[in-house]
């Protein structure tokens, strides 16, 4: 599904290396998940991967079903099926949360040569989508993010997710900001999506989430680099012992 | 005091091109508005409250030429909604295309033809006179002066359907100059929209009355072309408990001058003053607003947008003036621009004097790009890049929009606006 190859990114404004050669692939159908300390790249290699501007790619290359996905603009990444539930979700006054989401559906039923949703299906459809992820009617009339809590804007990116339907999601740190039972309804959320080919990659600090979402395989991230990949193990390993060992054992 | 020669020559050639009308009962006022204006002098360019904008075309003998755009890329604005329909054509009212001047909870009459003995005898004018201090309005006394034709409302009850004024621009040369009056009176209510480029040059003023417990809306879209020129003025005065609303947006056009002057008189009454434009180019508009607080407990709220591309320029002048003893005055009022490019520029001279010590005020000027960050976002959900960016400049005007009560209308707003955008990308 998504395969990434040496993968190296500087800053566009400084002359600083993040991503100092990333490779990792995520297989159809497969959960990965990226742990790494904090400053490591995790987030960096997200919004390289879909497209934000300020990064310039120095080497590797990135492939999304065999598609180079680093020359494409960042919608049409989201219409290759693509998908980053932000660390950040961004707040953007005066859009509606609807408004927004239907925007973004058809956007991407367009791009893809299909069929627009119609205004009484796509009610239909986000009002189910919303009510697992108890998200109320008024939080959707609310401008996109804008005076939600923390946890509310993890629960509406899941929310995103789930409407377009992505092949590829990307999942950085959605369980930071959760309460406990937050963090089982995006659980849920995520689990409800999985199969049908739908790959994830789960940037988290904790092993918490990965009770809920099992993954298939854990990678460590450290400075720029994935310097381990191992089983689920691998996440309860760094819960006890943290990275120190991790770190030291690669250099 | 002598005004000085450039100014003196310059409006001494304007006066001696027109002529006052008749007029009848609003003679004595159109003469005391001609003394007026002989003494105040018109607009130059050396004048303060001119600093940002240049009055010289609209003083002009003659109106600078302008194109007339005809429009068939977009339906009539407010044309499907059930409403009195006024059609004035290069500023002449044309009984053809109107509907019967009858409606409902009011009273409608042209100025021109209006008998002798009328209720509008001690408004024509007053308004307008009142408004000349603290700063001179020359344009807006020249305007009652020479105004040829407009409209007298004198609103009694709840009027379900709004008045609507469509002005036609149908000659390069045109030169209008409207007035009209609203009286609103007590427990009255009235909604006035108005739309299109009305002349190659016009000078119009609304004199707006509200009485105790009456509402007054207003919603104007001004006209697409893009020569067109108007100094516009309305003046309104509020009772207790009164509701005055005005939004407008405007769309292209050479140089746009909209001046609101409140007086909130009686106590508890609130007035909403909010406007977005759209220009690019050699667009040059300008909202110059005077919001006097004399009572107390009164809200006012200034809200105005500007989208500013390829060289536009955007200015606002806005004031609150809280006079002694207008206790509880809750006054804001925030100007702000999106410059799509570097090009374009956004003068803002908030302002505000207050005289009084429980007040709360506030205001704000900003100056901005896109936000980068929503674009990604926006963008990274698959939405398109220019259907991003006009989402996102119809959120930027949206705080002025929403003043518009009427949510049907703020849809034809925001349409408009994306039907603007829309051209611009091709
Ligand atoms: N636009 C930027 N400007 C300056 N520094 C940046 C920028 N983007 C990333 N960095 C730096 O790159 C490094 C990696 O940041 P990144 O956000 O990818 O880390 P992370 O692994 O996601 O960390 P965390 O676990 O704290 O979220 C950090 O040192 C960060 O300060
Ligand atoms: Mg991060």
């Amino acid at each position: 599904m998504l395969e990434i190859k040496n993968l190296q990114v500087k800053l566009e404004e400084e002359d600083k290396q993040i991503l100092k050669g990333v490779d990792l692939t995520v297989e159809a159908g497969k959960v990965h998940a990226i742990m790494g300390p904090n400053g490591s790249g995790k987030s960096t290699l997200s919004y390289v991967l879909s497209g934000k501007d300020g990064y310039e790619v120095t080497g590797g290359a990135a492939t999304l079903e065999g598609q180079d996905i680093l020359e494409m603009e960042p919608e049409e990444r989201a219409a290759a099926g693509l998908f980053l539930a932000f660390q950040y979700p961004v707040e953007i006054p005066g859009v509606g949360n609807m408004t927004f989401l239907r925007t973004a559906v058809n956007a991407q039923r367009k791009a893809r040569g299909e069929e627009e949703m119609s205004s009484t299906e796509f009610l239909k459809v986000v009002r189910e989508k919303a009510k697992s992820l108890k998200i109320d009617a008024e939080m959707l009339k609310r401008p996109v993010n804008v005076g939600f809590s923390g946890g509310e804007k993890k629960r509406n990116e899941i929310l995103q997710m789930a409407m377009l339907e992505p092949k590829m999601c990307i999942l950085d740190e959605t369980d930071s900001g959760l309460d406990v039972d937050a963090m089982k309804l995006v659980a849920d959320g995520v689990n409800a999506l999985r199969g049908e080919g739908r790959s994830f990659l789960v940037i988290t600090h904790y092993q918490r989430l990965l009770d809920h979402i099992k993954p298939d395989v854990v990678h460590i991230m450290a400075n720029g680099r994935i310097i381990k990949t191992g089983g689920p193990e691998l996440a309860l390993e760094v819960e006890n012992n943290g990275y120190a060992d991790l770190i030291e054992e690669e250099a | 005091m002598a005004l000085p020669q450039v100014k003196q020559t310059a409006t001494d050639a304007r006066l001696a091109a027109l002529s006052l009308p008749e007029g009848g009962w609003s003679r004595p006022a159109r003469e005391s508005a001609l003394a007026r204006v002989q003494a105040m002098g018109l607009p130059g360019g050396r004048d303060e409250y001119w600093k940002y904008t240049r009055p010289d075309t609209l003083t002009a003998v003659e109106a600078p030429s302008a194109a007339v755009l005809n429009v068939t890329d977009e339906a009539p604005v407010f044309g499907a909604r059930d409403r009195l329909k006024v059609v004035f054509v290069d500023g002449v009212f044309s009984a053809e295309e109107s509907d019967e001047l009858a409606l409902e909870g009011l009273t409608i009459e042209r100025l021109a033809e209006a008998s002798d003995i009328h209720w509008a005898k001690d408004l024509y004018g007053t308004l307008e006179t009142n408004g000349q201090t603290p700063v001179e309005r020359p344009l807006a006394a020249l305007n009652t002066a020479f105004a040829t034709d407009g409209l007298l409302i004198r609103v009694t009850g709840k009027v379900e359907k709004p008045v609507h004024l469509l002005y036609r621009h149908e000659s390069d040369s045109s030169d209008a100059i409207l007035h009209h009056v609203v009286k609103v009176e007590e427990g009255g209510d009235v909604t006035l929209l108005e739309s299109g480029p009305a002349a190659a040059r016009f000078n119009k003023v609304i004199e707006v009355d509200v009485a105790d417990g009456a509402g007054f809306h207003h919603v104007r879209v001004q006209g697409r072309d893009h020569e067109r020129r108007a100094a516009t003025h309305i003046f309104g005065r509020l009772g207790t408990e009164s509701t005055f609303k005005t939004f407008t947006l405007t769309v292209n056009g050479v140089l746009t001058r909209n001046e609101a002057v409140i007086e909130l008189t009686g106590d508890d009454a609130a007035v909403h003053i909010a406007g977005a434009c759209m220009g690019d180019g050699d667009f040059h508009h300008d909202d110059t607003v005077f919001v006097t607080h004399d009572a107390v407990n009164c809200e006012s709220r200034q809200i105005f947008k500007k989208v500013l591309r390829n060289g536009a320029t955007g200015v606002f002048q806005g004031k609150i003036l809280v006079k002694p003893g207008a206790q509880k005055t809750d006054g804001y009022q925030i100007s702000q621009s999106l410059l799509l490019d570097e090009d374009s520029q956004f003068l803002a001279k908030p302002e505000l004097e207050i005289y009084a010590d429980d007040v709360a005020c506030s205001h704000g000027s900003t100056s901005g790009a896109i936000d980068e960050d929503g674009l990604f976002y926006l963008r990274a959900r698959g939405v398109p890049r220019g259907t991003a960016e006009d989402l996102l400049t119809i959120a930027f005007i949206a705080e002025a929009v929403q003043e518009v009560e009427d949510e049907s209308i703020q849809e034809e707003i925001n349409e408009l606006v994306a039907a603007w955008l829309g051209r611009r990308r091709g």
